[in-house]
């Protein structure tokens, strides 16, 4: 049949090696593990991204589980067309997962993903954010935090990254989680609970990209765990859009730990980087008053 | 015993007759009425399957598309607008073999903006890999949804049926339905294969090499071209229960006929009332209606035009920097082939305006004085 290759897959493991990431990829491990802790039973779909540069070319596949690659700002409403077909042909132990990365979630595909997750689609939508249109080669998105380099914004992105989390749990969705390939047991948990929950789960996972960062390929875990401990990026998780709960209580290292290992923020000067721990230490306290019910 | 209906009520009985399992759909004029009768059909539980009510109609066709790809038989319906938006996700239809089933009722597409019928918003999706009838009425848009989805499912490529926006949409006509146990025979066996198998995954529609690409690309032209077989039989299946049949294309006097005007949609009605008073008039006139357009009928345009002088083709549609999309693909059509009429080009009714018997008849005696046909077509009507 057009389109389709047999796969097969190693014990435990739905992925396979020999893809097409870049040395250092965050977002292959990402899929490494989301596949790992989903098992055999899932269906993959993949928009233009670079999990779809892992998935593929024809005639292979790294895959051991079916995929879909889809149109890019369809990744929510093409699963969703599939968990509608598993539910009316009564496969309930199936999980339809939805891959996309920063681009395709929080700029072409927000307006799918809001409709998706307006109905509550049962899905799991895992976002691999690497804070720019990484595949085609490192251009802004409205993830890229502000400042940062990229080929399209050479001077450091005026943009201020969209608080997506905000955007995704306003619509009460049962299951909104973040996560960090830098904390693998918490990543895998959570998408282990999402499995387990019917409706819309959404987990934003944190994937360094070496080759749009600027820095070198061993340098993917120090960070994605100096991104965590210094409060850039928070783990926790809200069910039903309103009870928050801290994943990881965080050492709150200075954020210049770690600005200074990535290349793509060379250039700021001080004030850039107070500016920016200024803003990590407001979004905490942010976070603390929602995780304690006061906000 | 007759009923009435619109002819946007019939193609939502039709849905629900053919036990659609998922539907998903957007509103947009003048299809809506579709979208709503469903939806009250879903409140009433007379539906087999379930409905999505959509953020867009580009989510719609996309959860189709991969809903009937994970072996469920699937609709939608849209217009204008939202076909344009849908145009991306029809690639993606045809070039995964979905056998997917949609109503297009026709609209004029903006800018400026305009609610009356115009073929352009169709014609436009043209080269995206999907079969297209144009229907003529109610009955026809009802009994071709419910042909479409049996040769759908038997070739995997989609199906757009299409009828014009308020002539068809809206209009109440007497109709004649289906018993249900009769649909359930006429489409038993038909089914969208599951392409999501656990036991035996699958990678679709994967990043190719030139040298793949053209060969899916040839696979599917090839199958486009099978298709038409498939709808012979299908059509003679459908006759053998139902008694009604339409063909790929349908001749009125044309054995004769030194003029015969070319008609798609509901304006073959007029068409068939123009040719009745011309004939009576002394005219050797006949009519030539369109109904499949993807696959293109040539052989049957081909016969249909033997021992024909003039041709005239009337286009509710332009392709601005050419013509009348129907004229050029007749005109192409009999290139090469082993007749040669004279080909007349006229753009009429665009935006819904009324194309009586009179209009169309005013053409044909111009074409008969007319020696040889002007290269650019002739727009009736407008300023």
């Amino acid at each position: 049949m057009n389109g389709v290759n047999k796969v097969e897959s190693y014990e435990g493991e739905w992925m396979r090696p020999g893809h097409y990431a870049c040395p250092g990829c965050g977002v292959a491990i990402a899929m490494r593990l989301a596949l790992k802790a989903l098992g055999k039973k899932t269906i993959l779909v993949i928009v233009p991204s670079c999990s779809a540069a892992i998935a593929a070319p024809f005639p292979n596949t790294s895959l051991g589980v079916s995929g879909f690659h889809t149109a890019f700002e369809t990744a929510a409403p093409a699963a969703a067309g599939i968990a509608h077909s598993l539910d009316i042909r009564g496969k309930k132990d199936i999980t339809v997962v939805a891959c996309a990365g920063d681009g395709g979630t929080f700029d072409i595909g927000l307006q799918s993903l809001s409709g998706a997750a307006d109905r509550n689609e049962n899905l799991i939508y895992l976002c691999f954010d690497n804070e720019a249109y990484m595949n085609t080669g490192i251009q802004v998105s409205s993830a890229t935090p502000n400042g940062a380099w990229t080929v399209t914004s050479p001077s450091g992105s005026i943009g201020r990254k969209k608080r997506f989390m905000d955007i995704i749990v306003a619509h009460r969705i049962p299951y909104a989680a973040t996560a960090s390939i830098g904390f693998p047991e918490d990543y895998m948990e959570k998408v282990k609970k999402a499995r387990t929950i019917k409706g819309l789960k959404f987990i934003h996972i944190f994937t360094p990209c070496p080759t749009g960062w600027r820095m070198a390929e061993n340098l993917t875990g120090n960070a994605a765990i100096l991104a965590v401990e210094s409060g850039i990026f928070q783990l926790y998780e809200v069910f039903e859009g309103k009870r928050y709960q801290l994943s990881y209580e965080p050492s709150r290292l200075p954020v210049s730990e770690y600005l200074k290992i990535q290349g793509r923020y060379r250039h700021l000067n001080e004030d850039q980087v107070l500016r920016m721990q200024t803003e990590v230490d407001e979004e905490w306290e942010r976070l603390t008053k929602r995780t304690k019910g006061c906000l | 015993m007759k009923k009435l209906s619109s002819g946007n009520y019939a193609v939502a009985e039709a849905v629900r007759q053919a036990k659609v399992q998922f539907i998903a759909a957007y509103p947009i004029t003048p299809q809506t009425s579709i979208y709503e009768k469903i939806s009250e059909m879903e409140a009433q539980a007379l539906l087999t399957g379930s409905m999505a009510r959509v953020e867009s109609e580009h989510s719609a066709i996309t959860m189709c598309v991969s809903a009937s790809m994970a072996g469920i038989r699937v609709f939608s319906a849209t217009s204008s607008q939202g076909l344009a938006l849908m145009h991306e996700m029809l690639h993606f239809a045809s070039g995964n073999r979905s056998p997917m089933v949609m109503v297009c009722v026709n609209r004029a597409i903006a800018a400026p903006w305009s609610l009356g019928t115009d073929q352009t918003d169709t014609l436009a999706q043209r080269d995206t890999g999907w079969m297209q009838f144009y229907c003529e009425d109610n009955q026809e848009v009802y009994d071709t949804v419910l042909q479409a989805y049996k040769i759908s499912e038997k070739i995997l490529l989609p199906s757009m049926v299409i009828m014009d926006g308020f002539f068809t949409s809206h209009f109440i006509e007497p109709m004649d339905f289906a018993d249900d146990a009769d649909i359930d025979q006429f489409l038993s066996g038909s089914a969208s294969p599951d392409r999501f198998d656990i036991e035996n995954p699958t990678y679709i529609s994967s990043l190719v090499n030139a040298n793949d690409y053209l060969a899916f690309k040839k696979r599917k032209f090839t199958d486009m071209e099978a298709a038409k077989e498939v709808i012979a039989e299908v059509e003679e299946e459908f006759k053998q229960i139902f008694k009604r049949s339409y063909g790929m294309v349908e001749t009125v006097e044309t054995n004769d006929a030194e003029i015969v005007m070319v008609t798609s949609g509901a304006m073959t009605s007029t068409g068939r009332v123009a040719i009745e008073s011309l004939r009576k008039k002394g005219l050797r006139v006949g009519l030539l209606k369109i109904k499949t357009f993807r696959p293109f009928p040539y052989e049957e345009v081909e016969e249909a035009l033997r021992g024909v002088r003039k041709v005239v083709v009337i286009d509710r549609n332009v392709s601005i920097g050419k013509g009348g999309i129907f004229c050029s693909e007749v005109q192409s059509a009999i290139n090469n082939s082993s007749v040669n009429p004279l080909v007349y080009g006229y753009i009429a009714g665009l935006a819904g305006m009324d194309v009586s018997s009179g209009v169309l008849e005013g053409i044909v005696m111009e074409v008969q004085e007319k020696e040889s046909p002007d290269r650019l077509p002739v727009w009736v009507g407008g300023n």
